[in-house]
């Protein structure tokens, strides 16, 4: 049911409150402007004792921190969302499977990420040129950098400056110390010659301003900090904003299903469902800011067909294609040196010490792009889960398995804090033929149609995986371990986890200088419509291998600086 | 054990953990269920949803008395208590697995059957009931489906349950109060992170590179606000 009432007009109207929506409104709103977030999750503060999960105990719940339906991390993680949302199904063609995770809301899927902060680099923007592959992002290294520059000294990021000449340097906060299993770590990454530096997080060590605290180091940033410590976009951009100079007006609950144009081909502002009473409504904008996630701004954009049948902004055909997430693969392993540890906290910040940036030459190596390597390890708080597939340990040190009564307290105790694993996470190169796209025949609850996927990968992505595997087992190797498993073969795709499960999606409506091979231009304006902008990682040409969101931020932040200036000059 | 002590007992654990439901629990009205109510709204930050199904599923019955009887002694075997560290059911290990039972019902024929399994065995080898038979005689039908590597084939599907169950019981216990405490994990409180302990850098025999350390957070300072200069050198860590 359509409601007629007089919508209220807005400078912006932003569709989405996570990385890339909250850096817009924290934007407009430092310029004086009046914008709508309209977030189709609940409102959600990280220091609201109702809702908060930091600092509580497995025995706190019946399920001691479990998977659930809602929770796909465990239930004491801050995300309210997963693979699967009840009523908003999204389905795959041929025989993909592409995963796709959602956070329903305010912050989005910052409430729970991990933190990893990493620029790209020179080289990153310029993919093709460097060996031919994919396409070169309009812009450059240079053209960022005063925004990353920003970005670290708004948000707090901490790191080293290395001088590496793709893993730039920036204005870092001091990085915590190796625990102990990243001594290890390290110890065995040099041995291979495998670089290794301090991690780069958006945590606060140190203070960056009087409103948020610092880290007190519980190791839970998944849980999103209370004391707004790491960043999440509610604490750290849309509440900032609403103190700001502009008003920011927040629409919860509110699942925006299309853009609306005006007579001029102009975008009016958008429609959508309150979820609360079920009922359309609509807002209006003289600037609309699309910044749902990669994947959600192509389906409101591919649904907007006031924009023309195949939906606004679409005259390339490209809305939807280049989808791209980062490659991954993992492996873990027993060391037994780190056995019968000496019981000590531990937790440290809530994500690796230390990291290894891509330390070879492409070139050389039968696969297109690099890899950087995530650790984890150490004496963490025992959630559900805890000391089930234990036995393993023992068949590695010809112990017999299984058993009861005290042998097991004691086999528990012998392997606490002996594990070790990696995360490789690299770039996947970007195909016109990876693509969501409208599902012809199925609709969400709303009844608005959803997207489909269709998604593969090529030998440039498994060979890297393969290489991620080598790797691992090496590193393992060097630290005197035991890998787990057995090396994944061709048949397993030597490992590599499945499109969208490292949560990196991009590119669905990349930025380029030339309409007919891009969805909009270097300020993140659609080129069919110039009051439309968006402001997540659909833009991106290419993935990099860093995970992607300080990017996303540092891109938001430039296309509403470019949206305020013009607004100023009327031109939109 | 009744299942409204069952659900009793679980609470009792809970709210001794969660210094902001104890409090307002004495308040409460309406039996257990009010209990449940409370416990799970403030203590681990549950939207409305979440929280209308842990208390449903509180309230739901799955495990008999009787299979709860079994499961506790057998829990019990596999951890009991210690001069310094109580014993499974102390840890209240059987509620959380007739919970788990029912949030992940594929654990239910695997539990059930399981159970079953071991008072078959208990009936066919010495004429009564796991519970009624003598300690050792049960942990002669224990002793044959404890150890996967010396498994006989008629005992397969003992083992198979077993395995699945000390993996229950290791969860349940170690994220208890009284687990967690055994297991002497310290974290989860505020703290300063300032490196490994210098004597377990020692038996390690790893150490910090003073590179690499400079590079890191002087703790003294942390609550002085950043300055950088231009390159982004820290002024004052
Ligand atoms: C477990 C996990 C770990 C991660 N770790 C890292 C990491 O370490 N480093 C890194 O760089 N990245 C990481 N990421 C990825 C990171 O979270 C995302 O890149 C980032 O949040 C994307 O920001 P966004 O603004 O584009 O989208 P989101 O954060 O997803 O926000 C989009 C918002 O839009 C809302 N929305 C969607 N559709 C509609 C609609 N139709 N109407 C109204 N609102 C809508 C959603 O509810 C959501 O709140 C991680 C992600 C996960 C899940
Ligand atoms: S580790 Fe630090 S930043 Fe992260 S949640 Fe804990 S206190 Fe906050």
């Amino acid at each position: 049911m359509q409601i007629k009432e007089t919508p209220k007009e807005y400078d912006a109207v932003i569709v989405g409150s996570g990385a890339g929506g909250g850096m817009s409104a924290k934007v407009l709103s430092d310029a004086g402007l009046k914008v709508a977030v309209i977030e189709a999750g609940p409102f959600f503060d990280p220091k609201d004792p109702e809702t908060m999960t930091q600092m509580k105990w497995p025995y706190e719940s019946p399920r001691r921190g479990g998977w659930t339906k809602e929770r796909n991390f465990g239930e004491l993680d801050m995300a309210y969302g997963g693979w699967n949302l009840d009523g908003e199904p999204y389905t795959q063609k041929d025989d993909s499977n592409f995963m796709w995770f959602r956070s329903r809301m305010l912050g989005g899927r910052t409430n729970h990420w991990g933190r990893i902060s990493l620029r790209f680099g020179p080289k990153d923007f310029k993919g093709h040129t460097q060996d031919g592959l994919g396409d070169d992002w309009p812009i450059g290294y240079e053209d960022v950098k005063p925004y990353y520059d920003k970005l670290d000294k708004m948000i707090g990021v901490f790191g080293s400056n290395e001088g590496l000449p793709n893993d730039p340097d920036g204005f870092f906060l001091p990085p915590p110390k190796p625990r102990l299993h990243e001594l290890y770590y390290i110890k065995a990454a040099k041995k291979l010659g495998v670089t290794v530096i301090p991690s780069r997080l958006s945590i606060l060590t140190k203070r960056i301003n009087a409103e948020r605290g610092v880290c007190f180091y519980c190791n839970q940033c998944n849980r999103s900090c209370s004391a707004y410590a790491d960043f999440s976009s509610g604490s750290c951009l849309i509440f900032p904003a609403q103190k700001s100079n502009g008003q920011v007006d927040l629409y919860n609950n509110c699942m925006v299903r299309e853009v609306v144009m005006n007579k001029e081909g102009k975008a009016r502002g958008v429609s959508y469902i309150n979820k609360e009473d079920g009922r359309s409504y609509e807002i209006r904008g003289k600037v609309v800011i699309l910044a749902a996630s990669a994947c959600s701004t192509a389906r409101i954009l591919l649904n907007s067909k006031d924009g023309g049948s195949a939906g606004l902004g679409n005259s390339s055909g490209l809305v939807g294609k280049y989808l791209h997430d980062s490659t991954g693969s993992g492996r873990g392993g027993f060391i037994p040196a780190l056995m019968d540890r000496k019981m000590y906290n531990e937790d440290g910040v809530g994500g690796m010490h230390v990291y290894s940036p891509w330390w070879l030459d492409n070139s050389k190596l039968d696969f297109g792009r690099g890899y950087h390597i995530e650790v984890w390890g150490g004496m963490g708080m025992p959630n559900y889960g805890f000391g089930m597939g234990m036995d393993g340990f023992n068949k590695f040190m010809g112990i017999s398995e299984g058993g009861y009564g005290d042998k097991l307290r004691d086999d528990v105790k012998r392997y606490y804090g002996a594990t070790i694993g990696f995360g490789g996470r690299g770039e996947c190169i970007a195909r016109e033929d990876n693509y969501c796209e409208l599902d012809p025949d199925v609709v969400d609850q709303w009844g608005i149609p959803v997207l489909r996927f269709k998604y593969s990968f090529s030998d440039h992505e498994l060979n890297q995986a393969k290489h991620m595997q080598q790797t691992f087992e090496q590193l393992i190797d060097a630290m005197g371990g035991h890998v787990f498993g057995d090396t994944p073969t061709k048949e397993q795709n030597y490992g590599l986890n499945k499109g969208g499960e490292i949560i990196h999606e991009v590119g669905t409506t990349r930025m380029g200088n030339d309409p007919a091979t891009s969805v909009c231009n270097k300020y993140q304006q659609l080129h069919d419509v110039d009051n439309v902008y968006i402001t997540d990682a659909g833009p991106f040409v290419s993935q990099a291998d860093k995970n992607c969101t300080w990017t996303i931020m540092a891109l938001s932040m430039r296309a509403s600086e470019h949206i305020v200036e013009q607004l100023n000059k009327r031109n939109i | 054990m009744k299942r409204r002590e069952t659900i009793k007992t679980l609470l009792a654990g809970s709210l001794a953990g969660g210094a902001v439901v104890s409090s307002q629990s004495c308040k409460t009205e309406g039996g257990v269920e009010g209990v449940i109510e409370e416990a799970f709204s403030v203590g681990v930050g549950r939207t409305p949803e979440e929280r209308e199904r842990d208390r449903k599923l509180l309230a739901e019955d799955f495990l008999t008395d009787d299979e709860l009887g079994t499961l506790a002694i057998l829990c019990d075997i596999i951890l009991p208590a210690t001069p310094t560290a109580g014993s499974a059911t102390e840890a209240e290990v059987p509620d959380f697995i007739n919970f788990m039972s029912k949030d992940a019902p594929f654990l239910k024929v695997p539990i059930r059957g399981g159970l079953a399994w071991v008072n078959n065995e208990a009936l066919k080898r010495f004429d009564d009931s796991f519970e009624a038979i003598t300690e050792k005689q049960r942990i002669e039908i224990v002793d044959d489906i404890a150890y996967p590597d010396k498994v006989t084939p008629e005992f397969n599907q003992g083992m198979k349950f077993f395995d699945r169950l000390r993996g229950l019981v290791l969860t349940g216990y170690y994220t208890s109060k009284i687990g967690i405490e055994d297991l002497g994990y310290v974290g989860n409180r505020p703290n300063v992170w300032d490196g490994v302990p210098a004597e377990v850098l020692k038996d390690h025999d790893v150490d910090y590179d003073p590179e690499w350390i400079a590079k890191c957070i002087n703790q003294e300072k942390r609550n002085e606000l950043v300055q950088w200069d231009d390159e982004g050198n820290v002024l004052n860590n």
